[in-house]
């Protein structure tokens, strides 16, 4: 098992160099750089922006830049945000915490939603409780995100203002109170919940046809034949057999949340890695932004390393060495 | 003579297939016996499954209808509800199922599936199953009990695999074991040693065992009593020794392959062609065989065949059979039918 971790994360390496070649160059092939705003400046010294050209390497070839980028980044250094000022690690820090917060949050609501809901709906499959589901799954489907989520962000967050409409927290309250705590969550349960009510709809019916498929396997009937009460012929054999996937999924799901932020935290302006990304790649800054596609395609990594690691540990068929 | 253990009486069990319902079991009725082995033979299609989980109830009740009865232990097993039922599945009723690999749950080791029959039934504490679930793998023959409580079902071979369903269907010392087909997805000395683990298990327990199977020869030796059955009926019933030195109904004579016919010593049975018709679209007037035998023209036929006795317990529906001459096969001479009485 633990060889198997290790062998995955070597794997990892050459994977991650090909991403940051390719992340590299994309970057530099954008037009412009950091300092290309300050041009249409009147007040900027072009001899002078040369100089800081020159000094941040930006004149040299694309190889050693890249080397001497990877050499840092290899040490957790970034380099320096051109637009904040400060090192990369601290502009993505509090916001990758954020997004964390914000897709673990995302998680939880997805599956309170996806597991009583699939269940109800597979075990009682072809009933109107089956049907409601599927007609919600099938909205969901035919839901765009954004289009749901500035509905929601009116609604709750403008009409009614049950909500904080932006942010990550008020910075009124202070770190480590149980207000600050209070208030992190009243601002990341909108966005959370927004994300979760579409994204669940697949969990949904994913969950409803492994059901549907496992309840007619002879197993099932096995355990009949023994006697077992239909409650348990559930919950000891046909429910644990159609999780097995979806707990499989797990990583995967976790990954697309981290990666598929950019689009809720923009509209509800929660300051978490997707918002970042986004601001940093219109503002060309592209110390954060290669950091920000290093770290989710990482995660993605992880992620697949995580998934393929929940599914040998619940399904003994599958062994890793 | 010993004790009869389940009495079925003109049991019917109907499907239902868009908005009608259709029997896959018509009207059968038999009796099993303390210590006795009642083979159910019969083509793919025929009901030999369907009468099999009518028996357990394990179908789905939504789409399936059974009528008759089914007498057990002085209750009609039809009359039970799912919890009733669930006192005599696993415990006074086993099954064994042909596909070991399916019929075990993937994700449970084969000692808490054993466990599992116990769970429900006995009141034995948490060590005490242990020791049982131990103690019936070591009477089923596998090799290290111990070892094979803690492995999964895809650890198994398929010859262990069925030793273990064995046990789950015997751990509560049921009185009626009921085998669907449990040789037919194993390796043909495999098969022999699972029919003997089955007798060897009988002598001891003296429960009943209805064996299903679609090969005669896998009963000739295990048998004590057989039960021919074509598309959802009964068309002959008998001891072993009867059907095997007698067998009456053109059906049971195709399966037992070349038997010489009634009339024509010399002769061997024509190879019947054709498969078992689906229950939706079985012809039920008239005898159902007829089809299968084009030879012989429709007004031949017996129009409502029934069971009845020949020899003592010797049943077989339809009369008429005895005045056909079964053409050999590549014997084109004989087309008509030979009217010898
Ligand atoms: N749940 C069901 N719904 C509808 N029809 C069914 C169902 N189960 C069985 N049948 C039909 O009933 C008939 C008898 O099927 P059954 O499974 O009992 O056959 P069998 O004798 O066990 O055959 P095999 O040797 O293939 O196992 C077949 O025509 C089959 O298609
Ligand atoms: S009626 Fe004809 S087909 Fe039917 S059992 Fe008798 S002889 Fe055979
Ligand atoms: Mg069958």
């Amino acid at each position: 098992m633990w060889k198997f971790i290790l062998r995955r994360f070597l794997v990892m390496i050459p994977q991650l160099f090909l991403l940051s070649l390719i992340v590299f160059m994309m970057a530099k092939a954008m037009p412009g750089d950091a300092l290309s705003g300050q041009e249409i400046n009147p007040r900027a010294n072009p001899a002078e922006l040369d100089r800081i050209r020159e000094e941040l390497g930006l004149n040299d070839p694309w190889y050693q830049q890249y080397a001497r980028w990877a050499t840092n980044a290899v040490q957790g250094d970034f380099g320096i945000s051109y637009t904040h000022k400060t090192p990369v690690t601290d502009v993505i820090e509090d916001r990758l915490w954020n997004t964390v917060f914000l897709a673990f949050v995302t998680l939880i609501f997805t599956y309170m939603l996806a597991i009583p809901l699939g269940i109800l709906s597979g075990r009682y499959n072809d009933t109107w409780i089956d049907k409601s589901v599927t007609g919600y799954s099938y909205l969901g489907f035919g839901t765009p995100i954004f289009i749901f989520a500035l509905i929601m962000l009116f609604i709750f967050g403008f009409a009614l203002d049950w909500f904080p409409s932006g942010g990550s927290v008020d910075s009124k309250v202070e770190e480590g109170t149980l207000a600050y705590f209070v208030s992190k969550i009243n601002h990341v349960i909108l966005p959370a919940l927004s994300t979760a009510l579409i994204a669940t709809t697949s969990t949904i019916q994913y969950l409803r046809n492994e059901i549907i498929d496992n309840k007619i396997k002879d197993y099932v009937r096995t355990a009949r034949s023994k006697g077992v009460p239909e409650s348990n012929v559930y919950s000891r054999h046909i429910l644990r057999n159609s999780f097995l996937p979806i707990a499989a999924f797990l990583g995967y799901e976790i990954t697309g949340l981290i990666g598929g932020s950019v689009i809720i935290e923009t509209i509800f302006s929660y300051p978490g890695l997707g918002q970042l990304f986004l601001s940093s790649v219109s503002l060309r800054d592209f110390s954060v932004v290669t950091a920000i596609v290093m770290m989710t395609g990482f995660a993605t990594l992880l992620g697949t390393l995580l998934s393929d690691i929940i599914l040998s540990a619940v399904d003994p068929r599958i062994r890793i060495e | 003579m010993n004790k009869a253990i389940l009495k079925i009486e003109n049991l019917t069990t109907s499907f239902r297939i868009g908005s009608n319902y259709h029997a896959a079991v018509d009207d059968v009725s038999f009796t099993v016996n303390e210590n006795e082995i009642v083979a159910v033979v019969g083509e793919s299609g025929c009901g030999k499954s369907a009468l099999a989980l009518s028996i357990m109830q394990l179908h789905n009740k939504q789409r399936t209808k059974s009528e008759g009865t089914i007498n057990y232990n002085g209750q009609n097993l039809l009359t039970l509800n799912d919890t009733q039922m669930n006192k005599v599945r696993g415990k006074e009723l086993g099954m064994i199922f042909q596909e070991p690999l399916t019929a075990l749950n993937p994700l449970m080791t084969i000692g808490k599936q054993i466990e599992e029959n116990l769970d429900y039934h006995t009141s034995l504490s948490k060590d005490g199953k242990k020791k049982r679930t131990i103690e019936l793998l070591t009477q089923v023959g596998i090799p290290y009990p111990e070892r094979t409580y803690k492995q999964f079902p895809h650890e198994l071979s398929g010859g262990m695999r069925q030793r273990a369903m064995i046990s789950i269907a015997i751990a509560c010392n049921p009185a009626l074991v009921i085998a669907d087909e449990p040789t037919t997805a194993l390796d043909v000395t495999i098969q022999a040693q699972i029919l003997d683990l089955l007798k060897d298990i009988q002598s001891r327990t003296k429960m009943g065992i209805i064996l299903i199977t679609h090969d005669l020869s896998v009963v000739a030796e295990v048998a004590d009593r057989i039960i021919v059955m074509y598309a959802g009926q009964v068309v002959e019933t008998g001891s072993v020794k009867e059907i095997f030195n007698n067998p009456l109904h053109p059906y049971t004579r195709s399966l037992l392959n070349s038997i010489p016919s009634a009339t024509h010593e010399k002769n061997r049975l024509h190879v019947i062609e054709g498969i078992v018709p689906s229950i939706a679209k079985m012809d039920r007037v008239g005898c159902r065989f007829q089809d299968r035998i084009p030879w012989i023209p429709k007004m031949a036929h017996e129009q409502r065949p029934q069971l009845h006795e020949v020899a003592e317990g010797h049943f077989v529906r339809c009369t008429c059979y005895q005045d056909f001459y079964f053409q050999a096969e590549g014997d084109e001479s004989t087309h008509d039918i030979t009217q010898s009485r």
